[in-house]
């Protein structure tokens, strides 16, 4: 999938990255790196940012200052320092090196499930349709769904929708994926199968940075995990040190017995 | 009475003829224009943005007829001439134009902001999103007001005959100047009119069931 070797710095390297809306600053000096392989998950009270900072890694959502890299390459400028944008068809390039799964699905409404996949397998990697379809073909399998091609996402439960959504996102084969809460708007009996083909990409080796609130999971599936508050990093550190009761980062302790309270 | 008016019928079918021509470049002119526009409304730069929404603004706000007076009358005072045809075309199409503006402003605004964030994370570019992504959606809600737009165009193109040009209208008030047949004229005249809109809200409906497949 990519040329660099292993040994260079990290895949997704954030430097320093703040970012205000109006008067609110929302992310304050975010630095964090993910390497090739890792799956790191970012928790945080509601309106700490780990929203923000998903999108601005794909650049849906611009950077007051700092660095955002991929593979080495800056996300969304042209070099760190001038802040000069990037053009339209280098940032669409740039993003379909990430892929993006939403919490609210957005699966093309006017497209079967694997006219979704696709989409941007013809349209962005020049593939043929029928290349594309069998590509859509085979994620669609990954995910359990191989009998669902020809469904339009309205004809899908939630958590099907979802499966696609991340079949589309995968099928572009990204070097990074990105997932924002991508189970909260399911229903609780349809959270496992979701989960269940998150683990399964992280077994192969996809590198993914996600927000979540499913604390077992994050404990399970990240090799390390990232809390965030009022838009700054924290705590890092592996699951096990991060989710201890006893830690001695206050906020963090807060945090984990509210969650504790309002979830078990 | 009959062999008067059939004897006149020629002269109907090719005032009949300019009414449908009239209408067809307004409707033409004014959907490329509104769409452009209407893009530059919605995604355009702040200035871009502004100078549409007064055009429009402006524009919805002034009678159709003053408009097409202003445009044969007033432009030649700035020294732009233009044949009473041209001038007619040109004041319904601004006010087509405005209207188209406003449906796809309405159409594009209806599809939730996640599709156009999701066709950008998988790398479309803007022009990509917009054919393969907004616009398929968005054409289910532009379609019936802007089928309604077309047949407000055809009825209005009526007010061309006050410039004096030979439309259906005009060539009806002619025949009834010489014949005194007012009556059955401008029963055929609202015949002929309804039999075009009729046709044209059928093959709208039909295209509305095609495309009723896209769900929200
Ligand atoms: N487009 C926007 N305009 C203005 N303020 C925004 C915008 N998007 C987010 N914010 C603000 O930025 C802050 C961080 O939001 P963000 O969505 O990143 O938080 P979050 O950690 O993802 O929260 P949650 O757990 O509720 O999803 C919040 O205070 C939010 O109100
Ligand atoms: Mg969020």
């Amino acid at each position: 999938m990519s040329e660099t070797s292993n040994a260079g710095p990290a895949l997704l390297d954030v430097r320093d990255v703040s970012k205000a809306f109006g008067a609110v600053e929302v992310l304050r000096s975010v630095s964090l790196q993910v390497e090739r392989g890792e799956v790191v998950t970012v928790i945080g009270p509601s309106g700490s940012g780990k929203t923000t900072l998903l999108r601005c890694v794909n650049f849906l959502e611009s950077y007051d200052s700092g660095s955002i890299r991929i593979d080495g390459k800056e996300v969304g400028y042209l070099s760190a320092g001038t802040r000069q944008r990037r053009g339209e068809r280098d940032l669409a390039a740039m993003r379909a090196e990430t892929g993006m799964v939403f919490q609210s699905f957005n699966l093309f409404p006017h497209l079967t499930a694997a006219g979704n996949i696709m989409l941007g397998l013809t349209k962005v990697r020049g593939k043929s349709q029928a290349e594309a379809r069998q590509a859509a073909e085979h994620w669609l399998g990954r995910v359990g769904l191989a009998h669902k091609a020809d469904s339009l996402p309205a004809e899908l439960s939630g958590g099907q929708q979802q499966r696609v959504g991340i079949a589309r996102a995968v099928a572009m084969e990204p070097k990074i994926l990105l997932l924002d809460e991508i189970t909260s708007a399911l229903d609780p009996e349809l959270v496992g199968e979701v989960l269940a083909v998150v683990r399964s990409l992280a077994e192969d080796g996809m590198t993914m940075l996600m927000v979540t609130h499913e604390m077992a999971f994050a404990r399970d599936a990240s090799s390390r995990i990232v809390f965030m508050a009022d838009g700054g990093v924290s705590a890092v550190g592996p699951p096990k040190e991060i989710l201890a009761a006893e830690t001695s980062n206050d906020r963090l302790r807060t945090f984990l017995a509210r969650f504790r309270a309002s979830h078990f | 009475m009959v062999g008067q008016i059939l004897y006149a019928l020629p002269f109907l079918a090719q005032g009949f003829a300019l009414t449908l021509w009239v209408s067809l470049l307004v409707v033409v002119l004014s959907l490329i224009a509104g769409v452009t526009l209407g893009v530059g409304l919605v995604y355009g730069p702040a200035p871009l943005r502004w100078a549409v929404r007064i055009f429009s603004d402006t524009i919805r706000g002034i009678p159709i007829l003053v408009l097409m007076f202003f445009v044969y009358y007033g432009l030649p005072a700035i020294g732009l001439h233009l044949p009473s045809f041209w001038a007619a075309v040109l004041a319904l199409t601004l006010f087509k134009t405005a209207q188209v503006i406003e449906y796809l402003r309405g159409a594009v605004a209806s599809i939730p902001k996640g599709q156009s964030e999701a066709a950008m994370a998988i790398g479309l570019t803007f022009r990509q999103r917009l054919t393969y992504v907004i616009f398929p959606q968005a054409f289910r809600r532009f379609l019936p007001p802007w089928i309604n737009g077309v047949t407000d165009a055809v009825k209005g193109s009526a007010l061309v005959s006050l410039l004096g040009i030979t439309d259906l209208m005009q060539a009806i008030n002619q025949v009834i100047g010489r014949t005194y047949e007012a009556m059955p004229l401008y029963i055929l005249g609202a015949l002929i009119y309804f039999a075009v809109n009729y046709a044209l809200s059928l093959a709208s409906r039909r295209l509305e069931r095609r495309f009723s497949f896209i769900r929200e």
